[in-house]
């Protein structure tokens, strides 16, 4: 029993991480109708940032914000400058474009940082008075921080006007730009908002699989199988699937199938929730006319 | 076209014919090995337009497609001894299947999530073929070492011996002709036509009696097939197979050669297959990761200025060049 709980809450500290990069990648979906697949190495790049600015003595937490700021600036010039020209193109193209993006993010990072595996520091102190029995300081602050982030999500698209104007950008872009929204550019901080709430996620599961250009690649599959889990278009739901994921994973890792196929996990929950549901659990069912 | 136009066009099938018989004879071995490569990346990027490119279903993981033919193809040349060549259309019988089962669900997924799945598909397979229960057959993280076919006869030409590898060129350039050969069949007809409709508007496709859940899904096994067959023909010409050689990076390769050659275009797989071969090592003297960044900012900037990569540029030179002449006629008229 002990052993199962510690399973249990150690899904649930991992699943914060799924749910952080579930989150941003609902945020794209929410502003777009995309799925981003270079969301994952972006956030490794953004956390790469961070590490260097941390490398050149800044504190912790100067280096965090700066870094959620600058993934902003990053998010909102990918957006403006590159995806622009393709905000009407097909579906195929701007998977193209995404994956260009991925290619190039972890080639460049690679380039610049090299491939070696580097240790990231952790804001959470282990000897900290929160620490239990079966949560480590660094789980329990990054659950804290994912909390955080979608409390403020929320509070931003449901109380400010700048939240309004882009759900109404998303969901219907004509009358949208008829009452006066510049629907583009609100793309555009959609993208910098995720290009944020993926730099967060990047530094919170960086301490927990150390830092390296590959470090995103299954966590992202995580995220799209929490996202659609939850419902791609709904961030609460993004959560829950974070950490419903999270404590499957862990599960099915310690008693069914061993750790070696984990990813063949997030591949059969993403199939199956396609299949089956594919508003997922918490999701709008869309219903298109034709 | 004119008369004039096919004795060109036979003229030059001749020259290639000759060129491509006696190149393998005047570069070395490793050119060889480099140009077998290409034939076979250019039979995995055809299986992939034909469902991208020609039906409009994503696939990211081409790659798995690619793997489970080299791993078919290695298990039963290193468990059960069949010859080299008969382990190609088993390969495409069994990726056939794969297939099937792959596009059975993507039935229910359109766009984004299609993609989504078989990018899943792509990073799990590495894991999958590292799996314990099947390590007796895959060889684990290990893989499979194969030993290179022997030449059947004894030849020379420019001083240069018949080796397994120059051999395996003649093999790998008869299969390629042969996939390009059934894949213009099947597409340049009834079927291809189908595919298409269903790729620009599927709701009046399906007004026009095509069966979509029929066609989309033994489309997605025939792709699968072809990439198939270039998997087991890759594993024949490398002679190793190990989980690491099928990353997402290669499902990512195919993605980036069949965008550089063409989407929906058959002789473009061909451009975009030279493209994935040589490119890269040219990059790699740069930096390791040059190769990656480079197919990354060609992936984009293809978009923008070439969306129908290699081919489709030549088309547009070809009726320039066609329209010139003609224009320059009624010009002269009064």
């Amino acid at each position: 029993m002990e052993g199962f709980l510690h399973q249990v809450f150690a899904g649930l500290a991992t699943g914060g991480i799924y749910a952080s990069v579930a989150l941003a990648l609902v945020m794209i979906y929410h502003a777009t109708h995309h799925l981003n697949f270079a969301q994952g190495e972006l956030a490794m790049f953004s956390t790469f940032i961070a590490w260097a600015l941390m490398q050149a003595g800044w504190p912790y937490w100067a280096a965090f914000f700066a870094t959620v700021a600058a993934s902003f600036v990053l998010g909102l010039l990918i957006q403006r400058l590159l995806l622009r020209s393709f905000e009407d193109a097909p579906v195929l193209t701007n998977v193209i474009v995404f994956i260009g993006l991925l290619v190039i993010f972890n080639s460049v990072a690679g380039w610049i940082f090299d491939y070696t595996i580097k240790p990231f520091p952790s804001p959470f102190p282990k000897d900290a008075w929160y620490v239990t029995k079966y949560f480590s300081g660094h789980e329990i602050g990054s659950v804290g921080v994912t909390l955080c982030v979608l409390a403020l999500l929320y509070s931003f698209f449901r109380f400010t006007p700048m939240g309004l104007a882009m759900r109404g950008a998303a969901q219907n872009p004509d009358s949208a730009r008829l009452v006066g929204i510049r629907v583009s550019w609100m793309l555009g901080i959609g993208w910098g908002l995720a290009a944020a709430i993926g730099s967060v996620a990047g530094m919170m599961v960086a301490p927990v699989v150390f830092l390296d250009p590959n470090m995103m690649s299954g966590i992202l599959l995580y995220g799209f199988a929490s996202a659609l889990l939850g419902g791609i278009d709904n961030p609460w739901g993004a959560v829950i699937g974070g950490f419903i994921v999270g404590v499957l994973e862990n599960l099915m890792g310690a008693y069914v199938i061993g750790t070696e196929l984990k990813l063949a996990v997030a591949l059969l929950l993403i199939v199956g929730v396609l299949t089956i549901k594919p508003s997922g659990l918490f999701g709008r069912v869309v219903v298109t006319r034709v | 076209m004119n008369a004039s136009d096919r004795k060109w066009m036979l003229i030059g099938s001749i020259v290639l014919l000759v060129a491509l018989c006696t190149v393998p004879f005047m570069v070395k071995n490793f050119r060889v090995f480099q140009m077998n490569l290409v034939l076979v990346y250019a039979i995995a990027i055809l299986g992939l337009n034909i469902l991208t490119g020609f039906n409009g279903q994503f696939s990211l993981g081409h790659g798995a497609f690619y793997a489970i033919g080299a791993y078919t193809a290695a298990i039963l040349m290193d468990r059960f001894g069949v010859p080299y060549w008969a382990t190609l259309p088993v390969a495409a019988v069994i990726c056939f299947l794969f297939g099937l089962v792959i596009g059975f669900p993507a039935l229910r997924l359109a766009g984004h999530y299609l993609a989504l799945a078989t990018f899943g598909l792509a990073l799990a397979i590495p894991q999958l073929l590292k799996y314990k229960l099947i390590e007796e057959w895959t060889g684990g993280v290990q893989g499979i070492v194969l030993s290179k076919p022997e030449v059947p006869f004894q030849f020379a030409l420019f001083g240069q011996k018949m080796s397994s590898d120059r051999w395996l060129f003649f093999v790998s350039l008869a299969v390629t002709v042969f996939m390009f050969w059934v894949a213009r069949n099947l597409l340049a007809g009834r079927v291809g036509r189908a595919l298409i409709a269903i790729r620009d508007h599927p709701i009046a496709a399906a007004a026009m009696g095509i069966n979509l859940p029929y066609f989309k899904s033994i489309t997605f096994g025939v792709s699968a097939g072809f990439t198939g067959v270039a998997g087991a023909l890759g594993g024949v010409v490398v002679a190793f197979v190990a989980p690491d050689s099928f990353t997402v990076f290669l499902s990512i390769s195919f993605l980036v050669g069949l965008v550089v050659g063409g989407l929906a275009s058959i002789p473009g797989a061909i451009f975009g297959a030279i493209f994935i071969q040589f490119v890269p090592n040219v990059a790699d003297e740069l930096s390791k990761s040059a190769p990656w960044a480079l197919y990354g900012v060609f992936l984009i900037a293809l978009m923008y200025l070439m969306p129908t990569g290699v081919m489709g540029l030549l088309k547009k030179l070809w009726a320039r060049r066609r329209r010139a002449p003609a224009e320059a006629e009624t010009a002269g008229q009064p």
